[in-house]
């Protein structure tokens, strides 16, 4: 599966559980905007990690957290690399 | 705090029954013996008055001197078996140790030069009579901390004893066994209570395979056995388990939840099954018998059974009896408070008529400022009809500090099909999301073949 729809796939099991409604997942979408709060996105991220085998947001020292949807895909998509 | 004066361990081996055997994985003996014999040899008589550190290697061994320096030396220092060498020369210093008894697979260490060195062998050698008992020994035993020199803890025979009841006529031979080593607070309980009982003891041995060791439990006839949440959960992946048939079944030293009472109850319907609480510090404190996980409210305030427990304002438990230790030894650190509480740092929650405990207060999982004990988690995830055991630690998350994440063992020895395993996993989930809050529930599951249990006994929880 590509990165992109694992990620928008965890989103919508995260967002399911977490009884969220996730807004469409769009690249412009900004993440502050997309339905899930930050304990969300901490699951996210460590399921992705599980996932992935990747965590672009712990594993750079001056890593930036990405403010879209677009950006956040981007992310992993540089540390799969 | 001052006890009433007890006997010494001789005084009740004079009554020991001819058929008293203490034996571990590679020999015996019996119990009796020692009313006419020696395993110290000619050191026997080096060892008065002295501090000894018992670093016997083998739990046999440490059994035999146990018995035979309690009222002959001054103070007895019981080196559990997963001390680093590194810390061995601060024990003796503080201890004051002045003798040391060894045996054949203690390791050779210079710490030990300079103090009188005693050998201790299980064949004894004849004694036309033992020596006078003529001291209360002071009893000093290791808390297992994970960093540091371990702390030490000073005891007597009457505290640590309190809590042995008299067995009734009625019960028949009882042979004890235990997953513990005896070397620690939690088994040294079953060795008393083997000697003043004068029940035969079955005795552990950390490189033996859990079947050998049911096999060896079997084979013996073991009526009484205990152990930690973790060694029961680890005895019944075997099926060697069915090879025992305890009338009794203990568990302490971990949260005992309902899975793992349940659990027990299916494979021992006819015994009772009891878990306790106590710690090195503050002793024996209750022991529940009604098969449920927590304890009755009616436990908590005025003294039960010489042991009086409140419940501290941050949700600890803390605990006043005579069972409580007397102070640590070479450390001014208080082990009580003024009143003579001692706080167990174990942590507690009403839910009803009972409390349950749901962690320690050193485990909090701080998730974006949500505080979650693991334990808690656990217990749910147990809770799982496939699930053996689990761990929750704590992953570092970017965005909220930490999230928690579980390690899981099934039941079925089996490697499930991948399929199998993620309907698992959304099983355990929905059964988290239906019983916790959002954030406790666990961030990813995965299954892992086993967990790692320390030498206490208990799940090893890595730091973060």
């Amino acid at each position: 599966m590509s990165t992109i729809l694992t990620i928008r796939e965890q989103m919508v099991q995260v967002a399911r559980e977490h009884g969220k409604t996730l807004a469409p997942l769009n690249d412009d979408l900004m993440l502050a905007d997309c339905g899930l709060d930050s304990l969300g996105f901490a699951v996210l991220v460590a399921r992705l990690e599980d996932a992935l085998g990747v965590d672009p947001f712990s594993a750079a020292e001056d890593a930036i957290f990405p403010q879209t949807f677009g950006d956040f895909v981007k992310a992993y998509e540089n540390g799969a690399r | 705090m001052a006890h009433a004066e007890a006997l010494s361990l001789r005084h009740h081996v004079a009554k020991a029954p001819p058929a008293q055997f203490f034996r571990d994985r590679g020999g015996a003996f019996r119990v009796g013996d020692l009313n006419r014999g020696t395993s110290l040899g000619d050191g026997l008589a080096d060892l008065s008055g002295r501090s000894v550190l018992l670093a016997t290697a083998s739990q046999l061994t440490t059994a035999l001197a146990l018995i035979e320096l309690d009222g002959h030396a001054r103070r007895i220092v019981v080196l559990p078996p997963d001390v680093e060498a590194d810390h061995l020369g601060a024990v003796i210093a503080a201890a004051e140790i002045d003798a040391v008894v060894i045996d054949g697979g203690s390791p050779r260490c210079a710490a030990f030069d300079g103090a009188v060195r005693v050998g201790c062998v299980p064949s004894m050698l004849p004694l036309a009579q033992g020596p006078p008992v003529r001291l209360r020994t002071e009893w000093v035993l290791l808390t297992s901390g994970t960093t540091g020199v371990p702390k030490m803890v000073s005891h007597d025979l009457a505290g640590l004893t309190a809590a042995i009841r008299a067995k009734s006529p009625a019960e028949g031979a009882t042979v004890w066994g235990t997953f513990y080593d005896i070397r620690r607070y939690g088994g040294l309980q079953f060795f008393f209570r083997a000697v003043l009982g004068g029940a035969s003891l079955i005795l552990s041995d950390a490189g033996e395979p859990v079947a050998d060791h049911l096999a060896r439990l079997g084979r013996h006839g073991v009526t009484h056995l205990s152990g930690t949440p973790s060694h029961w959960r680890r005895a019944l992946m075997h099926p060697a388990i069915r090879g025992v048939a305890p009338r009794y079944v203990r568990l302490s030293g971990e949260i005992a939840d309902q899975a793992i009472l349940d659990g027990l109850r299916a494979v021992f319907p006819h015994a009772s099954i009891a878990h306790a609480y106590a710690s090195t510090e503050a002793g024996v404190a209750f022991e529940v018998n009604d098969g449920l996980a927590g304890f009755p409210v009616g436990f908590v305030g005025p003294p039960r059974d010489g042991v009086e427990m409140k419940v501290c304002s941050d949700g600890s438990l803390c605990v006043r009896s005579l069972r409580t230790a007397a102070r640590y030894v070479g450390s001014e650190q208080p082990l009580a408070d003024a009143d003579g509480f001692v706080d167990t740092g174990d942590i507690v929650e009403r839910r009803g008529e009972r409390y349950y405990f749901v962690g320690r207060k050193g485990g909090i999982i701080n998730i974006g400022g949500l505080k979650v004990h693991p334990e808690e988690i656990e217990a749910v995830i147990n809770r799982h009809p496939q699930v053996r055991m689990s761990l929750v630690r704590p992953k570092p998350s970017p965005i909220t500090g930490a999230v928690a994440v579980a390690e899981v063992v099934l039941k079925s020895g089996r490697e499930d099909a991948a399929a199998r395993k993620i309907q698992l996993r959304d099983e355990i989930l929905r059964l988290c999301r239906d019983t916790l809050p959002r954030h406790k529930i666990p961030a990813a599951i995965s299954f892992v073949p086993s967990l790692a249990v320390a030498a206490t006994g208990k799940l090893a929880r890595r730091r973060a």
